[in-house]
């Protein structure tokens, strides 16, 4: 079998959805804030390639394109030191809180 | 994108996760964060949020410059590729200048390409038509077409449009001639393209503006043809 992300040629008989989903303010930030990061050479789009690619397969499977994204960012700048993931677990928990979600 | 147009940065907290606006039964907004009730906040969400406060806090990045990247992105529109593919098909010189050298036509034309990346710009005709994927994700000329659409990231396109593309156009509405051949070409982040369209019937005369105007987005992705006069 390909890696997950290798999808060309996979078999599936499934209809192509057409329609667009309108964006979250979350998903157009963490689009712009990759290439934030790029610009500040802390990930390169090979990296963010490399990030969605070496996500867990059944989490990519049934993620959607920006929280791979999400996973892909988190994977680098904690491999690069930048952040821990104790900081983001911590920092993801308060937000949660202040808006009220459960964690 | 929301309707609270008037809302500020990030920190502000008129902020909202989603781009739904949640709504109290006198249709007014109110102000919890307007997420989707069958999709909540996801995990991945929150800690896409919780990186970018943690690096503004630490100084890593400016408090605006995300906005500001999110104001540039939505001025890359579809029609931009549809200025150039209107440009060749009126002007002769710059269509040939467009074939063989895009790259450097895009820009001089004004549109900037992401990480640098190289272009190629292919013609459809009677006897070969274009289809562009993404089999790994979802490169894209996006300072000519804006973001990629839903349907080209997902799984079925990226699998069936190299298997079936035939099968594929013809959901998108697009009854080759089966005597056309069919050459589907796969992005990647160094290279992406650019479809020109087949020229609809029926324009002699038209300006490039009326005909911009007929160069839809999936048409020079391959997927459709160029919406024909009259049909919108």
């Amino acid at each position: 079998m390909p890696a997950v992300h290798d999808r060309g040629g996979w078999p599936t008989d499934d209809s192509i959805d057409r329609e667009e989903h309108e964006w979250a303010d979350w998903e157009r930030q963490t689009q712009s804030f990759r290439t934030v990061l790029d610009s500040k050479g802390f990930m390169n789009v090979d990296e963010l390639r490399r990030g969605i690619e070496s996500i867990d397969p059944a989490e990519y499977e049934t993620s959607t394109y920006f929280e791979r994204w999400s996973a892909s960012i988190e994977t680098m700048l904690v491999e690069k030191g930048v952040l821990t993931i104790k900081e983001i677990d911590d920092r993801a928990k308060a937000l949660r809180d202040r808006w009220g979600y459960p964690s | 994108m929301s309707e609270d147009k008037d809302r500020g940065g990030f920190f502000d907290t008129g902020w909202r996760p989603s781009g739904d606006v949640h709504r109290d039964e006198d249709g007014r907004p109110h102000d919890h964060p307007g997420v989707r009730e069958d999709v909540g906040l996801g995990v991945r969400a929150s800690r896409a949020l919780a990186m970018h406060e943690l690096l503004v806090e630490k100084g890593v990045i400016g408090e605006g410059e995300v906005d500001e990247v999110i104001e540039a992105v939505s001025k890359r529109v579809p029609s931009n590729g549809a200025t150039l593919v209107a440009k060749a098909w009126s002007d002769p010189e710059f269509r040939t200048k467009l074939l063989e050298h895009p790259k450097e036509t895009v820009i001089e034309s004004g549109f900037v390409p992401e990480h640098n990346a190289d272009i190629i710009v292919l013609e459809n005709t009677p006897e070969v038509q274009h289809m562009v994927v993404c089999t790994l994700c979802s490169c894209y000329p996006t300072q000519l077409l804006g973001p990629p659409p839903d349907w080209y990231k997902s799984f079925s396109y990226r699998s069936r449009a190299v298997t079936e593309p035939r099968a594929v156009m013809s959901e998108f509405g697009l009854e080759l001639d089966e005597k056309t051949e069919v050459r589907v070409v796969d992005s990647n982040s160094e290279l992406r393209f650019l479809v020109i369209p087949r020229r609809p019937d029926g324009t002699d005369g038209w300006s490039e503006e009326q005909l911009a105007t007929l160069v839809n987005r999936n048409s020079m992705i391959g997927v459709s043809a160029a919406t024909e006069p009259g049909t919108d």
